[in-house]
């Protein structure tokens, strides 16, 4: 199945909007043998949700982690906030105001909550060089995050080795929620929630859409990404191979475009 | 970074009841602190040693003992940091020598002030820890067979260097020489009171002491130290500068070893290019008697001091006590076992802690 004379087509990336936030062209990157991304094109707009769906292993993390500063792709560029920018650090992302959700959900287990929500944000006073740490005012700050968004209610000052799955991951969004970003990204950020978590975590993510955050959400759960978002991506090995308003399309042509039963809008992609 | 606020929600919900909190009693969130185990056993031997060795029941032994325990203290505030941080230094020990080996024969060789080959010196062990570093954060091999190469180097480079140069294993005595008062003042002084006599180095442990638990506890760079020992993905994850906090570990130990050579060298005026093989072990001995993992992102400076003092309490009581020192080793090796099995133990209750 090889179609040996790519023609042109018109894909969808190449209107971008100029409300866009985020726009990613091309990006390719390969660990060693593995091509995790080829050619990777996808755009998100401010005030909407922006879901990327795909099969596991797809590359939709890998994605995630050019976005947000840990891998610097091979190829290709991103443009966040009308600039073209060149994260050689999660650092200079999160300043850029991308907050990331990860996958594996970046906790240090031996700290605790509240070390954790402010780790490299940490809360400092002081005069000149000699700045404290104010225990007090992150744990209170803490306290306040977290309440707002979990069901189970992890104790600020436990250590996260101590937490069930769901506290932990509920931790991890409250961080990404909790300091000023432009744009959130959340990577499978309901998959070890229970039912009234997962409701709360997609409360939480309509209301920052509501307060103009852009949001980039991965997800399986096909039902919450047609109920949450407003566009969809559709990576399938390592491409990105179609990107859909949400609105006009369905469960069953993102199934088909995710197994590859329906070819995508790439030219080249075999169908 | 203090660009960037915490978003204030204008009407936060009332924190909801906490419905799986643990709150432990006081005795097992008192011995889920990384020094208590090490604080215990110090009292223990120091008991036990006051009854088994009268000599040590005197002012003066006991600012012997202090003296001790700060020449491997010093040295162990850094590696204890360095563990927190999840990497080990085994160089450690004999980068000692080389700094005062360096000091002493280049300024000799030259006949040039002191001060010049002391600073030379630090910049020497400042670049090797810095290599150190780079290479364990460059190369993704573990820093206990990056160190173990290093130790190597450093221990060959100490003998055949000497040797070309003095034609004896030795650097020569430099105590004629320009800048050796003040030298001699700031890393080996003692002040006699009395019976006792308290050496510079232990004001020294004290204040490093100090600063590496001020530092770890109360900045930011404490903060991030815990976290690149703890999960060095994760810290990275969320922009922690995991390589310069790991770099800067590797030269804080530096550092702190060019100052334990400086006072080997102003103590004794000459140094012998052998010596300093094996200490690394006691300073990683001391974070881990102290409560440090070897696992990393977890132990504190006070615990370490602790371990560097049980070090020196027993290397001088097993003398006090007239026993044949040969023991000292056994008894360090039994310590250790025990300090690692109540680690174990520990870090199991910290896991179920409320309080950090
Ligand atoms: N750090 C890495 N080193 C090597 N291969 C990787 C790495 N990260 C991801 N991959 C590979 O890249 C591909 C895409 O993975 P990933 O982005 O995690 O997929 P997804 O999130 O869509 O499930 C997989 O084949 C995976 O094995
Ligand atoms: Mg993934």
């Amino acid at each position: 199945m090889t179609e040996t004379t790519p023609t042109p087509t018109i894909p969808l990336w190449q209107d971008v909007p100029s409300d866009a936030l985020l726009d990613v062209r091309g990006v390719s990157l390969a660990f060693g043998q593995v091509r995790a991304l080829r050619d990777v094109s996808m755009h998100a707009r401010r005030g909407e949700v922006t879901a990327i769906v795909g099969d596991n292993g797809a590359g939709k993390s890998t994605l995630i982690r050019c976005i947000s500063g840990i891998h610097k792709a091979d190829e290709g560029s991103i443009d966040f906030d009308g600039e073209r920018v060149h994260f050689r650090s999660p650092e200079e992302a999160r300043s850029a105001g991308i907050e990331t959700v990860h996958q594996n959900l970046a906790l240090v287990e031996d700290l605790t909550v509240w070390q954790n929500l402010f780790l490299n944000r940490e809360i400092v006073r002081g005069i000149g060089p000699v700045k404290l740490l104010d225990r007090g005012a992150m744990r209170k700050e803490a306290e306040r995050m977290v309440s707002s968004l979990a069901v189970n209610v992890p104790a600020v000052g436990a250590r996260v080795r101590r937490l069930s799955g769901g506290q932990r991951q509920a931790v991890s969004i409250c961080r990404a929620a909790g300091f000023t970003s432009k744009l959130i990204i959340m990577d499978e950020p309901t998959a070890a929630l229970g039912v009234q978590e997962t409701a709360r975590v997609e409360e939480l993510i309509q209301r920052l859409r509501d307060e103009g955050h852009a949001i980039v959400l991965i997800s399986h759960n096909f039902a919450q990404v047609l109920k949450l978002s407003d566009a969809v991506w559709v990576m399938r090995a390592g491409r990105c191979v179609a990107g859909r308003r949400t609105a006009e399309t369905d469960g069953d042509e993102i199934v088909a475009l995710i197994t590859g039963a329906r070819a995508g809008d790439l030219a080249d992609e075999p169908a | 970074m203090s660009s960037t606020s915490v978003k204030t929600d204008p009407s936060p919900p009332a924190p909801s009841e906490a419905s799986n909190r643990v709150t432990l009693g006081w005795t097992n969130r008192l011995l889920a602190r990384p020094e208590i185990g090490a604080l215990v056993a110090a009292i223990v031997i120091f008991v036990f040693f006051l009854i088994v060795a009268p000599a040590f029941r005197s002012p003066a032994s006991f600012f012997t003992v202090l003296y001790q325990s700060s020449t491997i203290g010093i040295v162990a505030v850094g590696v204890g940091m360095l563990m927190i941080g999840g990497e080990f230094d085994l160089s450690a020990g004999v980068l000692v020598t080389t700094a005062g080996l360096f000091n002493a024969m280049f300024c000799y060789q030259l006949g040039i002030n002191l001060w010049v080959g002391a600073i030379l010196s630090l910049v020497l062990c400042l670049s090797i820890g810095f290599l150190n570093g780079y290479l364990v954060m460059r190369t993704g091999i573990p820093s206990f067979l990056i160190t173990l190469g290093t130790f190597f180097v450093l221990q060959g480079a100490n003998l055949g260097v000497t040797k070309l140069v003095t034609g004896s294993v030795s650097s020569p005595n430099i105590n004629q020489m320009a800048g050796y008062d003040s030298l001699n003042w700031l890393f080996a002084h003692e002040w006699r009171i009395g019976s006792i006599t308290l050496s510079i180095t232990v004001i020294w442990w004290f204040l490093f002491v100090a600063l590496s638990a001020y530092v770890l506890q109360r900045t930011k760079i404490g903060n991030w130290i815990y976290a690149v020992g703890g999960n060095a993905a994760s810290a990275r994850a969320v922009g922690v500068p995991v390589t310069r906090v790991k770099v800067g570990l590797f030269m804080t130990v530096a550092f702190l070893g060019w100052f334990a050579g400086m006072h080997y060298l102003y103590n004794y005026n000459t140094i012998q290019a052998g010596n300093g093989v094996g200490n690394e072990f006691l300073y990683i001995i001391a974070a881990v008697v102290g409560g440090t993992l070897l696992t990393g992102g977890y132990g504190n400076a006070i615990g370490v001091a602790i371990g560097a003092f049980i070090f020196g309490m027993t290397s001088l009581c097993i003398v006090y006590a007239g026993w044949d020192p040969n023991w000292f080793k056994a008894f360090l090796g039994v310590m250790l076992l025990l300090a690692v099995m109540v680690n174990l133990y520990v870090k199991k209750l910290s896991t179920t802690r409320k309080v950090g």
